[in-house]
């Protein structure tokens, strides 16, 4: 009898070779496999931006003096603000932050250079959209250094003692939505469109290749069921699931993280209809197109890089090019 | 319109897949209540053929009628008076036998639902299984129910394809007793197979190979229409034998049987003068009707394949 030896490099041989076949044969994973890399630099490279510039702003202000002008042209030198308008109306300047058209709201108060001069400190207030924090904290530190040495130029003469070693504005910077800048209030959130992405994408992909690969498509297709039974058939399960999920992220933020929730929970219902509705659309896309249940899950996850990438959850969505 | 009493009438059914003609001009007339076999090697179109009678497949040409509808106009209709059991079991592992039968009465809209799926798991005698997982099934179990399955919208034609591939003979036996009540009771079968013996109980049968209909009839007709010569030898050794009578004329087929070495040919008077020298050399021969097997092979060789 020969000995069978534990180890034998021929067998491991044997083993690598038959699986570098199966890779050339499943064309799809092998594409994948240089895709998904690709992808990620050319997402991480160019569309990721950690230090988001130029973010809108809006300014409101009623003082038209240098000094104004110049905190206003620091702020869009340091190119981290983006003047977009100009607002003498406060509500206006409200809307624009809530509707997120603008980022930032300056407000040079009415008496801000007659207080100035008179060396009494007038308040400039920044109020930022804080639902983005990684957004806006790079621009909130900038305004913070730029804040005393931009009036420097102007303080001069008579009013040169004013300047060394003293800050002559009194800088107030109140983060809305969010104002103790607690994680959870963006995460949570965030995480109910990750949660919805996967499962619905994963799952709708898996759902049509799956009665594929087991035979079952094909005794369906004999019966007098027609296609868009079929189709509805596989989504509408899925979108129950997908509200039961949402509703458990909702709870979960409500009871367990003590998110607040403001706004109408019918149009957020609603709304996230669109949302399932297309992730598993693009799920059920997926699944006409894979061979096996295989080549379904790396298409799910093909899409879902990018989506997830790209969607502000992890990185700010802002443009380093824009494209 | 053909008669009533014809269920199937099809001419020259084509199909291709890219430049492969997989049926070639295909013609079959299948009666009522008859028990139609469908025979041919692997890969031979058998199962393409029956895929467009009962509307998955649109025949690239050809035409005809199946329950008196066009099978390329109305496949809709041909689908709710048609049982199809495909080749694999192709029902829901995860679900029970009951709500297998359950889900598949419902895409018929069968109205009395319940009644239906309990007279299908009586009539199979599926009963002790009923709330089972059809996965957990054996394989002659999975069989009966995907029968019970493709019955229960009470179909006039049955298309079967190789239903009993894998299946233990028993399971097969009871199988056929079925199809045959079945016939009884007037439902058209169409069954593919491999099985001879399975053939042979069939009321007529077709001969497929390459996507050509090479004969069809019953299985006297077939068997004599090929008109083969066959005789058995024993005793000795049959392997020497069958070296030697290779180098001669006039056989189609040696082919050794256990002991038994069986030697068919068409040309009777030449086979008789090949062996007539080994009748004294210790060896039994017997002259024996020929088998479907033998014809079927003499009919695919013939036909190109290998």
């Amino acid at each position: 009898m020969t000995l069978v030896r534990i180890f034998s490099a021929r067998r491991l041989v044997a083993m690598i070779i038959k699986e570098f076949r199966q890779m050339r044969r499943d064309r799809v994973t092998f594409a994948m496999m240089i895709c998904i890399p690709l992808m990620q630099l050319i997402l991480f490279g160019f569309a990721i931006n950690s230090d988001p510039k130029n973010l809108p702003t809006a300014v409101l202000t009623a003082d038209n003096s240098p000094f104004s002008r110049s905190i206003i042209s620091a702020i869009q030198n340091s190119l981290y603000f983006k003047l977009v308008k100009q607002l003498t109306n406060e509500t206006e300047a409200q809307r624009l932050l809530t509707l997120g058209q603008v980022q930032f709201v300056l407000n040079i108060p009415v008496d801000f250079s007659r207080k100035l001069i008179r060396g009494e400190k007038p308040v400039l207030l920044l109020q930022a959209d804080a639902s983005d924090p990684a957004a806006v904290s790079n621009a909130v530190a900038a305004i913070r250094l730029l804040a005393g040495p931009v009036l420097e130029r102007d303080l001069k003469g008579i009013l040169g003692d004013l300047r060394p070693g003293f800050t002559p504005v009194d800088l107030r910077i109140h983060p809305m939505y969010n104002p103790e800048n607690i994680t959870q209030y963006n995460i949570v959130p965030g995480l109910m469109g990750v949660v919805l992405t996967m499962t619905m994408v994963i799952i709708t992909s898996l759902a049509v290749t799956r009665e594929r690969e087991r035979g079952t498509m094909e005794n369906l297709l004999t019966t007098p069921v027609r296609p868009l039974e079929v189709m509805l058939g596989k989504l509408i399960p899925y979108v129950v699931v997908g509200y039961l999920q949402m509703s458990l992220i909702i709870l979960a933020a409500r009871v367990l993280f003590r998110v607040p929730l403001e706004g109408s929970l019918v149009l957020l219902y609603s709304a996230s209809l669109l949302f399932i509705g297309a992730s598993l659309a693009v799920g059920l896309t997926f699944s006409t197109l894979a061979k096996n249940q295989l080549q379904a899950v790396q298409m799910s996850f093909f899409f879902f890089l990018p989506s997830i990438l790209l969607s502000g959850f992890m990185f700010p969505f802002q443009f380093r090019y824009s494209f | 319109m053909t008669d009533e009493s014809t269920i199937i009438d099809v001419q020259g059914l084509v199909k291709r897949f890219g430049h492969k003609t997989v049926v070639n001009g295909v013609s079959l007339k299948v009666k009522r209540g008859e028990i139609y076999g469908f025979l041919g090697p692997n890969g031979s179109g058998k199962t393409t053929t029956i895929r467009m009678l009962c509307g998955l497949l649109r025949p690239d040409g050809g035409s005809g009628v199946c329950l008196g509808w066009d099978i390329i106009r109305e496949s809709t209709q041909i689908k709710f008076q048609v049982g199809y059991m495909a080749q694999r079991f192709s029902l829901y592992e995860d679900l029970t036998v009951k709500e297998n039968l359950d889900f598949i009465a419902n895409l018929y809209g069968i109205r009395s639902r319940r009644e239906a799926v309990d007279r299908a798991i009586e009539r199979i005698r599926l009963e002790r299984f009923s709330n089972q997982l059809a996965g957990t099934l054996s394989g002659g179990w999975k069989q009966r129910l995907a029968l019970a399955c493709c019955m229960i919208h009470q179909p006039k034609l049955l298309l079967l394809d190789e239903p009993t591939a894998g299946v233990d003979p028993k399971a097969r036996r009871e199988f056929w007793e079925e199809v045959h009540k079945l016939a009884g009771e007037g439902i058209t079968s169409m069954i593919s197979t491999h099985y001879m013996d399975e053939a042979e109980r069939c009321h007529r049968l077709a001969y497929i190979a390459y996507g050509n209909l090479l004969t069809s009839g019953t299985a006297e007709q077939v068997v004599a229409g090929e008109n083969l010569t066959t005789w058995l030898a024993n005793g000795g050794n049959i392997h020497a034998l069958q070296e030697r009578l290779q180098g001669l004329p006039a056989w189609d087929q040696i082919v050794p049987f256990g002991n038994t070495l069986h030697v068919s040919g068409k040309d009777a008077e030449t086979l008789e003068k090949s062996i007539t020298p080994f009748m004294a050399a210790g060896y039994r021969w017997t002259r024996t009707t020929t088998s479907l097997e033998e014809v079927f092979i003499s009919l695919m060789s013939r036909a190109g394949g290998d």
